[in-house]
């Protein structure tokens, strides 16, 4: 177990490598550049801002610095737009929004998928099953760029409930809408993956078993059917969650909830080369870990599975 | 007063075609001690039957009969609940897939502790010992390391004993074997009826064998229930049925049996077992009976004397019977 998550680890490193670069060469070979605008700046002044933020050397040697100053002090450098703040400075602002309210949209589509789709299949073809199945692929067909003004709508200007954007200190009132626009689409598909799955399991054999062996329908469901029937919730819930982090792009633009994902927009737009690629790399990360923990999960959940 | 009373049960399924009788008014008593076979082709209700007893089957089946009584008991009256206390605990049942009738993200000593907590109480762990001293029972060898063990580390034939195991943990009256041996091999099929017969007489249950395995009634079964297409043609004791069937079925389910072969064929019986739209009027076995009369086209034979038929067969009826070897003989 150890050693592999050391030799996991060990093929990280150079996977990042390899994103990094493939990323910073992708951005420079974007036309344009931070400092390109609809008011040219005179030849002279473009040429000392670049040499300043070493733009003028050759690409090979940018991103052996840039590199050099990552790993070795964890710098990301200045930020090309926000002239006064580094890349470190926008991520930590940005970060804790952003992954607040994406773990609270994780939760809540794991904390409601997974039993709506468990009940569903437990009440097969009766009105419950119906719902469910209804519900989840409505809200799948929502995309969450259509939920977030829907909901603003009905929550903001009919009821006036909740207030429309904003982050509050990211205090629950602010929290509500952004998760539910966010977490819907991925709970629905939870909730479908875990009702197809559960249906399969209940008509195993070792349910069978599990039956004549006189257990009652609540053990047989919540210990003998259940954990069989989230394998394959499990292998979806690394892209759900990177979804959730990268999806948030669309959750910072409508709620003004000040996350990563209006910095990751924004620096693209405007080739913040170093912004760009903090973010990048950070979003990278994350997906490398939460996939190692996915494996790990399986193995709990699936004893064939041994590292 | 027997063990086990079944009068008249009778199971439909509800199929998009209509219903399906899929077991039709069968009788059943089987007394403390004793080794009862149910022997018929694929889909004649052998299985259902037992489902149905257990409480096992899809909701799509209706089960019905005058009386179903096990051990002083009325299981037709019971609701889940108190139902669940008697399976698994006085009525268990082995299944015909050992591989995958273990729940495989448990460990076998998980599963094989599990029924005996559910049914007498207590902690876990407290029955490890007995966990371990079942699992020697049924011939499973390092007993202890294979508590940790989990179902695909076994081959079949383990799975086997160890669902054995788990279904005899509580010592129970009755066993049901639903075809044990199918998916087994040879050697294996052997040691694992061997195991069942042994434990029958050490813990002084009762044991139905379901199977369609002509040799291993004659070899264990002290009473054998021939059904047919949900029928239950003939009941008789295995030494009589052997020697001298009174069905017709009966008579060519053993002609079918390898050792009965004269020449290079095999006698098979002709024709398939009816399914839901293709059934027979009159006696269900009229189209591949070789003794049919018009009667039986028309008319739907009464039980005499345990057979089901018009024209129950009789030893002068059949002179070349006598000349064939018997299995019982061996």
């Amino acid at each position: 177990m150890l050693n592999y998550v050391i030799k996991r680890v060990g093929i990280a490193i150079p996977t990042m490598l390899i994103l990094i670069i493939l990323s910073f060469l992708l951005m420079h070979a974007a036309p344009g550049g931070p400092f390109t605008s609809d008011r040219p700046l005179p030849a002279q002044v473009l040429a000392n801002i670049e040499a300043k933020y070493g733009l003028d050397q050759p690409l090979w040697r940018q991103m052996i610095n840039y590199v050099w100053g990552v790993v070795t002090q964890f710098d990301f450098g200045p930020s090309f737009k926000y002239k006064d703040r580094t890349v470190n400075e926008i991520i930590a602002q940005g970060f804790p929004i952003t992954l607040k309210y994406g773990f609270l949209s994780f939760i809540f589509a794991i904390g409601v998928g997974i039993p709506l789709g468990a009940i569903a299949a437990i009440r097969q073809n009766t009105w419950i099953d119906y719902l469910a199945v209804g519900v989840s692929i409505g809200a799948q067909v929502l995309p969450n760029f259509v939920m977030a003004p829907l909901l603003v709508i009905v929550f903001t200007l009919w009821l006036g409930w909740l207030p429309g954007g904003g982050w509050g200190g990211g205090s629950w009132e602010y929290l509500i809408m952004p998760v539910i626009a966010l977490s819907t689409s991925y709970m629905a598909s939870i909730a479908r993956i875990t009702r197809s799955s559960m249906l399969e399991v209940l008509n195993t054999n070792y349910i069978r078993t599990a039956k004549a062996k006189g257990l009652p329908t609540k053990t047989i469901l919540l210990r003998h059917a259940l954990k069989p029937s989230l394998l394959p919730v499990i292998s979806y819930l690394g892209p759900a969650f990177v979804g959730l982090i990268t999806g948030s792009v669309v959750i910072d633009i409508y709620f003004s909830t000040g996350g990563m994902g209006y910095f990751f927009v924004n620096s693209a737009m405007n080739r913040d080369y170093s912004v760009m690629m903090g973010i990048t790399i950070l979003v990278g990360f994350l997906t490398i870990m939460f996939s190692l923990v996915i494996d790990l999960l399986y193995a709990w959940v699936d004893p064939k599975i041994r590292y | 007063m027997p063990l086990l009373e079944i009068v008249n049960l009778t199971v439909d399924f509800a199929t998009a075609n209509g219903s399906f009788r899929a077991v039709d008014s069968i009788d059943l008593s089987i007394d403390e001690r004793e080794i009862v076979a149910i022997v018929g082709e694929s889909g004649s209700g052998k299985s259902v039957a037992m489902l149905a007893l257990m409480g096992l089957l899809p909701w799509t089946a209706t089960v019905s009969a005058d009386c179903i009584r096990f051990d002083g008991q009325d299981l037709l009256g019971m609701n889940d609940k108190q139902r669940r206390k008697i399976i698994g605990k006085d009525i268990s049942m082995i299944f015909q897939e050992p591989m995958t009738s273990l729940n495989p993200c448990f460990t076998i000593g998980y599963q094989l502790t599990e029924v005996l907590c559910q049914h007498f109480g207590g902690r876990r762990r407290s029955y490890n010992n007995r966990a371990v001293e079942l699992l020697q029972q049924v011939g499973i060898p390092a007993a202890e390391t294979r508590l940790n063990a989990y179902p695909h580390q076994l081959s079949g034939g383990m799975c086997q004993r160890v669902m054995i195991a788990m279904m005899i943990a509580c010592q129970p009256k009755l066993l049901i074997a639903d075809e044990p041996t199918t998916a087994l091999d040879v050697t294996i099929q052997a040691q694992i009826l061997e195991l069942l017969v042994e434990l029958q007489q050490n813990n002084n249950m009762a044991l139905v064998l379901i199977t369609h395995d002509m040799a291993v009634v004659a070899e264990t079964a002290e009473r054998v229930v021939v059904l047919y297409a949900g029928w239950q043609v003939e009941q008789r004791s295995a030494l009589d049925l052997f020697s001298n069937p009174r069905h017709p079925y009966t008579e060519a389910l053993l002609n079918a049996l390898p050792e009965r072969a004269q020449g290079k064929l095999l006698n098979a019986i002709p024709g398939v077992v009816p399914g839901q739209l293709d059934r027979p009027k009159g006696c269900i076995f009229n189209p591949r009976c070789c003794y049919v009369q018009d009667l039986c086209r028309q008319q739907i034979p009464e039980r005499q004397e345990g057979v089901l038929c018009h024209y129950p067969l009789e030893l002068d009826l059949k002179p070349s019977r006598s000349s064939q070897d018997m299995v019982t003989d061996s």
